[in-house]
């Protein structure tokens, strides 16, 4: 290939290249430059004083903080491992031939296109105190005696935002985890069905292992996802009651504008930034190891 | 016997995934009398159209929120593809260096999260006076689903065949041109694929829009929802027929393109 055309590549990757290093990469360094000052948006005549890591002192004795970390922790988990076994579920369902599948396919596809804030108005008016209709089903079946403020109280209401959660985004890891059931060979299961292998053995010796690697990479994409969890947190609880529902990005984002701090607000962000990133290391580490 | 369960399973599943939204439109068409009445009725007993009446005229400019996310998403939707686009061909024809480098940021930017910018973001746009502009979504919007724009389109270019393009090249003509004259044209359902799912994350996002937006002249629909509830009673009628004409349209579009949007979103992630 001529030297020529090779620097016209480089040309192409240009555009995208500046982008992300102006709007992406640049403003992390700025965001760890904000976090080391006191900068007071209620007092803008104090301007920005310079305070080290005494922000980053703060945060480690700040039990608000460890609180929110603990719920985002919370919230990954439980919404992710949920959507796993449905999303599992939902793809071996659809993996099948059977009457309505295209219906089906389509209908997936509906939490998925919803923006999250109407999701979020949804249930919260689906999980209403008096006239819910999670409230009026659940009593109809016996589960719960009376109607409970399923948004109200501390012991409820991180399970009810991890249900809102898991409705709206288990499609996205049914649709990866198809995907990748369809890239297994047929043949393997016709030979192994001839060799007498069940159901169950035909999944946990050919199906798992061959999905690990789509599994893996759905559940690294869908973890990130959720670990930046605002949108619904913010319009179904506000982090309430009693920040028992308080996420990361939603502590930070109070701390940046309704406190108007964005010293403390960008140390805040800084440390989510460094979870992830942690996290995500973690995931990539072990997904090239299997891969390998 | 097996078949049965089956589909029993699957209504089941329908319901479950398909109920809330349709408890959201049904909602929508109840009156007030109707909606707080113990126990709900499934479907609405006659359509009541006032709630949708009062989303345009209950004092928030509902069709300017409309407006503004329609420009915002369009614009990002064009300016991710131009940009997207170009790289995604360059890393689907040739190897150069820090090709990986530059795959690894891709990649890192699609897990990033976007309060670590706000910050930052926030106190640049308000010197450069960008604060309720369009701009000041378009610019986030556009870097944020680059990842999203260059996989899918590096995906749809690999599966052009060079040879095309080998003769193209024999011909005289440049990289330029043979993207422009023989790549973009056999490209274009790739390109589709990829403008409709940047549109709809460009419509669905919030933190952005609601911290760098705040005038409500230039706020997006999806911040524009949150801000009918008042101080004293939430309008549940209002926000649901507020809500099902923000989502009809996606709704909409995901029905008619759902095999092209189910093969954008799961391009690049099964390969790895």
């Amino acid at each position: 290939m001529g030297v020529a055309r090779k620097k016209t590549y480089y040309y192409f990757i240009l555009p995208s290249f500046l982008t992300i290093l102006l709007l992406a990469v640049y403003p992390v360094f700025h965001c760890v430059y904000l976090s080391l000052h006191t900068i007071d948006l209620k007092l803008p005549h104090v301007g920005q004083v310079f305070v080290g890591i005494q922000n980053y002192r703060y945060l480690t004795g700040d039990g608000r903080m460890w609180r929110a970390l603990s719920n985002t922790f919370l919230f990954t988990g439980g919404s992710v491992a949920l959507e796993l076994l449905l999303g599992l579920g939902i793809a071996l369902l659809m993996h099948r031939r059977f009457r309505g599948r295209g219906l089906f396919r389509a209908s997936v596809l509906v939490p998925w296109a919803i923006p999250t804030v109407v999701a979020g108005m949804m249930w919260a008016w689906i999980y209403h105190d008096q006239y819910g209709v999670f409230n009026y089903l659940l009593t109809k079946l016996g589960v719960v005696d009376g109607y409970i403020a399923w948004l109200g109280t501390t012991k409820t209401a991180m399970f009810s935002l991890i249900l809102a959660d898991v409705w709206k985004t288990t499609p996205f890891m049914a649709l990866l985890l198809l995907a990748g059931l369809q890239m297994i060979p047929h043949e393997l299961y016709e030979a192994a069905k001839i060799d007498g292998a069940g159901c169950f053995a035909r999944f946990s010796r050919i199906t798992l292992p061959l999905l690990r690697s789509t599994i893996l990479v759905a559940l690294l994409f869908r973890t990130m996802d959720a670990f930046r969890i605002f949108d619904l947190v913010f319009v179904l609880t506000h982090g309430g009651p009693g920040n028992s529902t308080e996420t990361m990005s939603l502590y930070g984002y109070k701390y940046l504008f309704s406190y108007l701090e964005f010293g403390y607000g960008s140390a805040l962000a800084v440390v989510t930034f460094l979870w992830v990133g942690l996290i995500s290391t973690v995931y990539i580490l072990v997904i090239r190891r299997i891969g390998r | 016997m097996k078949g049965k369960t089956l589909s029993i399973l699957t209504l089941f599943l329908i319901l479950y995934i398909i109920f809330p939204f349709y408890w959201q439109i049904s909602t929508s068409f109840k009156s007030p009398d109707e909606m707080f009445k113990k126990p709900p009725s499934i479907f609405p007993k006659s359509l009541y159209f006032r709630n949708y009446i009062e989303v345009f005229t209950s004092g928030r400019p509902f069709g300017r929120y409309i407006l503004n996310s329609f420009i915002v998403s369009s614009s990002t939707t064009i300016a991710s593809i131009l940009i997207g686009s170009f790289a995604a061909y360059a890393l689907s024809r040739s190897q150069f260096r820090g090709k990986n480098i530059f795959l690894g940021g891709i990649l890192g930017l699609a897990m990033f999260p976007q309060i670590a910018i706000l910050s930052p973001i926030f106190t640049i746009f308000r010197k450069l006076g960008l604060l309720n502009t369009y701009a000041a979504l378009i610019l986030p919007y556009t870097t944020f689903s680059l990842p999203l724009s260059i996989w899918i389109l590096t995906n749809f270019f690999k599966d052009i065949p060079v040879e095309i393009e080998e003769a193209a090249l024999i011909d005289g003509c440049t990289p330029l041109q043979v993207l422009r004259r023989v790549i973009a044209p056999l490209a274009a359902p790739g390109v589709f694929t990829c403008a409709i799912l940047v549109f709809i994350y460009a419509w669905n996002e919030f933190l952005f829009a609601l911290t760098l937006n705040t005038r409500d002249t230039m706020r997006t629909i999806t911040v524009g929802i949150t801000m009918f509830p008042g101080l004293y009673e939430i309008p549940w009628g209002t926000i649901f027929a507020a809500s099902t004409l923000v989502t009809l349209p996606l709704i909409i579009l995901v029905l008619l393109f759902q095999r092209k949007i189910i093969a954008g979103l799961t391009a690049g992630a099964v390969k790895g």
